[in-house]
């Protein structure tokens, strides 16, 4: 079953004849939009042409073409295709891009993250502090003539291991010694710190306190993590509070910034998926997923028919697994350490086994490939597949709601805290199981179905309220759909190969770029790559769910207890490996 | 710990008392107690740290080693588990809380990240290691490594704990008091380790103009 798509020819260019201009680049689509035009073609591609989610903002270094790229992707919560708009800019600082954070404030992380990353100031952009970096770092590392201190080569496999395997010690190549790069004459002794004074002017103040009849009190600012046992790793955000009441607050990240893209951009394509494992570290499966479909587009080869079925399995296995691991962990930040979680985990080993059958490892799977899965499952794990999506996992999901839902604890937490209406959740680019929770249906594997999931019959699961109770719930609803989709792929799962393609080392990626996007379980996780038809990717982007949800937190807690803002980042379902990367 | 284990050997205890007395040192009474009530800073970096907490869930159950009481701040701590890749954004926080925990105190590093810097090494913000700072006492190889390595780390700790003596333990050596004290790194255009101050203006002043 198919969803209709809706097809209305977008024709920007007649709309707005010589301020965009359609991109020739063979392999890639969408305009280039004018930078002097960008805000009046992105108001129009909002208002006139419906395409109310902006998905993806990034940036490109064209360094030999000395260009700087913006890439937007916007579409509509209705479904169907995107649309791609670009701006290109001369590479000389100061790079400037007016800012959109007007017309989709959903942008104002990724905006941060470009000007971080490439050094693309957005003009208009009412805080553009460095993001995943702190203040003071030197350079713009994802530009391309920006080396690490730990730089070998471009590109991998190094010559140096290969082919004889030798091994050499990073820090023997480095005048520091060390993972370090200071400029030329640089002394520590003199070096002054930042005071991060720019992120606490930037916490919304509160001045109409001091009317007649209230009390006067004092805010204060108190920094929540890194190091804090409730915000799911290493999170940490400052908050401005009167008494309990937050009435600022800025998330501060960039504690685990793995430089998951730069590696990236030196890996060959295959090397990469192990890495794609460790971005949301609960859902392997699923990274794998959207990483491998990305690439297959731009390779253009079919997969195996029994390897998307696989694939089905694994990743909404990897679904009920995470949604009853966020039960639980929201669970514990109500307070109710420990237990809850404890049923959870005893579900998710279960899972983990299956994955550890197929693949071999039990978190870090590295199970896709370009074409298809790496193993077959074995007889015995296809058993415990059964047995689980047939037998144990319906109980146990009718358990865990029968133990929890009614619990008044648990009502009076969740009840009616923290709307987030339809309106801004789109607004700010939330995607996931937090934005359906607001009434929107919008659900990638129906409203842009990728892989097979077209020929499954199940429901999106929708609430309608965006309070805190219907988060909650419609992650029982997504478990129930997903094991409808189960018990169907297990039925249909056709015998044969398990990969179109004969195996390799390298793979042969043709010039172009591609845009290519699953739901995950934390809402979409998409991949951008630009492909220059070398063995490595060009650009490697990762466009994660729970960074882009985040962006909504500040709008939603304002006015709020402090105590809620904890299950309410639980609710979010974030996670450090993917938000950072 | 069952009375043969905690007494010494080659001491005759008369019959009627064997079941009432035991003769053994101080050092192994105290190691005892240490090793069996081992509390790690609940602290969770990276992927490992998914790990760690199914280490400690039903199947694995960390607790029947007596470290299954995470604490939440570093003052109850005895243990830090680096529990993922170490960053230097990050590292500043690390270090504080390892200066914040009270001695005795350990360190395992958990996964190749905390270890070597592991699969994330070349990254531009990834220290390579957490034993470039803190004295490491256990490694656990592995990206991640399984709950069952994890609580094998665990018990090579306890199994160094067993080894220690009072007479030379450095928490109570009046004159090494500071011993364990890391130096705050500070975040500069790269990260700043005070300790090399000197040798980072020396190279940096040797380098070639960019
Ligand atoms: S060792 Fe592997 S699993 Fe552990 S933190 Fe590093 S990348 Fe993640």
């Amino acid at each position: 079953m198919a969803t209709p798509v809706l097809t209305q020819t977008v024709d920007l260019a007649a709309r707005f004849p010589g301020k965009v201009s359609a991109d020739a680049r063979p392999g890639y689509a969408g305009i280039i939009v004018n930078k002097e035009n960008l805000v009046e073609v992105a108001t129009a591609v909002r208002d006139e042409f419906g395409f109310d989610l902006l998905t993806a903002v990034t940036g490109v270094d064209y360094i030999a073409e000395n260009k700087m790229e913006v890439v937007y992707h916007a579409y509509k919560t209705t479904g169907g295709a995107g649309l791609v708009f670009r701006v290109q800019v001369e590479r000389v600082d100061p790079i400037e891009v007016p800012s959109l954070i007007n017309i989709w404030p959903g942008v104002d992380f990724q905006e941060r993250e470009a000007w971080d990353l490439y050094g693309i100031k957005f003009t208009g952009h009412p805080d553009l502090r460095r993001i995943l970096m702190w203040e003071g770092f030197e350079g713009h590392p994802l530009r391309k003539d920006w080396k690490e201190p730990f730089f070998e080569e471009e590109v991998k496999p190094f010559k140096s291991r290969w082919p004889d395997g030798q091994h050499t010690f990073a820090e023997n190549k480095n005048p520091f010694r060390d993972n370090l790069n200071f400029p030329k004459d640089f002394d520590p002794e003199k070096y002054v710190v930042d005071k991060e004074e720019d992120l606490y002017m930037s916490l919304e103040r509160d001045t109409t306190k001091d009317v007649e009849g209230n009390m006067k009190t004092d805010h204060i600012v108190v920094n929540m993590g890194p190091h804090h046992p409730s915000t799911h790793g290493v999170l940490r955000v400052a908050v401005q509070l009167d008494g309990e009441t937050i009435i600022g607050l800025k998330p501060v990240m960039g504690y685990l910034h793995r430089n998951h893209d730069k590696i990236g951009e030196r890996n060959t394509y295959l090397q990469n998926i192990p890495y794609t494992d460790r971005l949301d570290y609960f859902n392997s499966m699923s990274n794998n997923f959207g990483y491998v479909t990305t690439v297959e587009k731009l390779m253009k080869i079919p997969v195996a028919e029994r390897a998307e079925y696989i694939r089905v399995i694994m990743a909404e296995l990897s679904r009920i697994q995470n949604h009853l691991i966020f039960i639980g962990m929201l669970m514990n930040d109500l307070g109710t350490m420990y237990t809850p979680s404890l049923y959870a985990f005893e579900e998710r080993e279960l899972v983990l086994d299956i994955f550890e059958a197929v693949s071999g490892a039990r978190m870090m799977c590295n199970y896709f490939r370009f074409g298809g899965v790496v193993r077959d499952i074995p007889d015995f794990a296809m058993q415990k597949i059964k047995d689980l999506v047939f037998e144990r996992l319906p109980a146990k999901t009718d358990e865990m709601e029968r133990f929890l839902n009614e619990n008044e604890i648990l009502v009076a937490r969740l009840k009616g805290i923290h709307v987030l209406n339809a309106e801004d959740a789109i607004k700010y680019s939330v995607t996931g199981p937090v934005l359906r929770a607001t009434g929107v249906p919008y659900d990638l594997r129906r409203a842009d179905p990728y892989s097979i999931y077209d020929r499954f019959d199940f429901d999106v699961a929708v609430r309608q309220n965006g309070d805190m109770m219907d988060n909650y719930l419609i992650r029982f609803d997504e478990i129930r759909q997903s094991l409808r989709i189960l018990e169907q792929a297990i039925k249909q799962i056709p015998q044969g190969p398990i990969n179109s393609q004969k195996a390799a080392y390298q793979v042969r990626v043709p010039a172009g770029e591609a845009y290519g996007r699953i739901e995950s379980p934390k809402g979409e996780l998409a991949f951008y790559i630009v492909s220059n038809g070398k063995p490595n990717a060009y650009r490697y982007h990762v466009r994660p769910a729970s960074f882009v949800n985040l962006t909504a937190v500040e709008s939603m807690c304002k006015g709020s207890k402090i105590a809620d803002f904890v299950a309410l980042l639980a609710m979010l379902d974030i996670v450090m490996g993917e938000l950072d990367r | 710990m069952e009375n043969e284990k905690l007494s010494l050997p080659n001491y005759t205890i008369p019959e009627d008392l064997q079941n009432v007395v035991a003769i053994t040192t101080l050092d192994r009474l105290y190691n005892w107690g240490r090793r069996s009530s081992v509390w790690p800073l609940m602290f969770g970096l990276a992927c490992c740290a998914i790990e760690m907490i199914a280490a400690q869930t039903a199947r694995y159950d960390m607790a029947r080693f007596g470290m299954e009481v995470m604490r939440p701040t570093p003052r109850q701590a005895d243990m830090m588990l680096v529990s993922g890749t170490v960053t230097k954004k990050m590292l500043p926080s690390i270090i504080r809380l390892y200066n914040q925990m009270p001695e005795p105190k350990y360190v395992v590093a958990m996964g190749a990240c905390a270890s070597s810097g592991g699969p994330f090494k070349e990254g531009y913000n990834v220290v390579a290691g957490i034993d470039k700072f803190l004295p490491v006492d256990v490694y656990i190889p592995g990206c991640p490594p399984t709950p069952q390595a994890l609580i094998a780390g665990m018990i090579k700790l306890q199994e160094k704990i067993d080894k220690q003596s009072i007479k030379h333990v450095t928490w109570y050596n009046k004159e090494k008091k500071d011993g364990n004290y890391v130096p705050m790194p500070i975040l500069g255009p790269d990260l700043i380790d005070v300790r090399r101050n000197a040798e980072i203006r020396d190279v940096a002043a040797a380098k070639e103009s960019a």
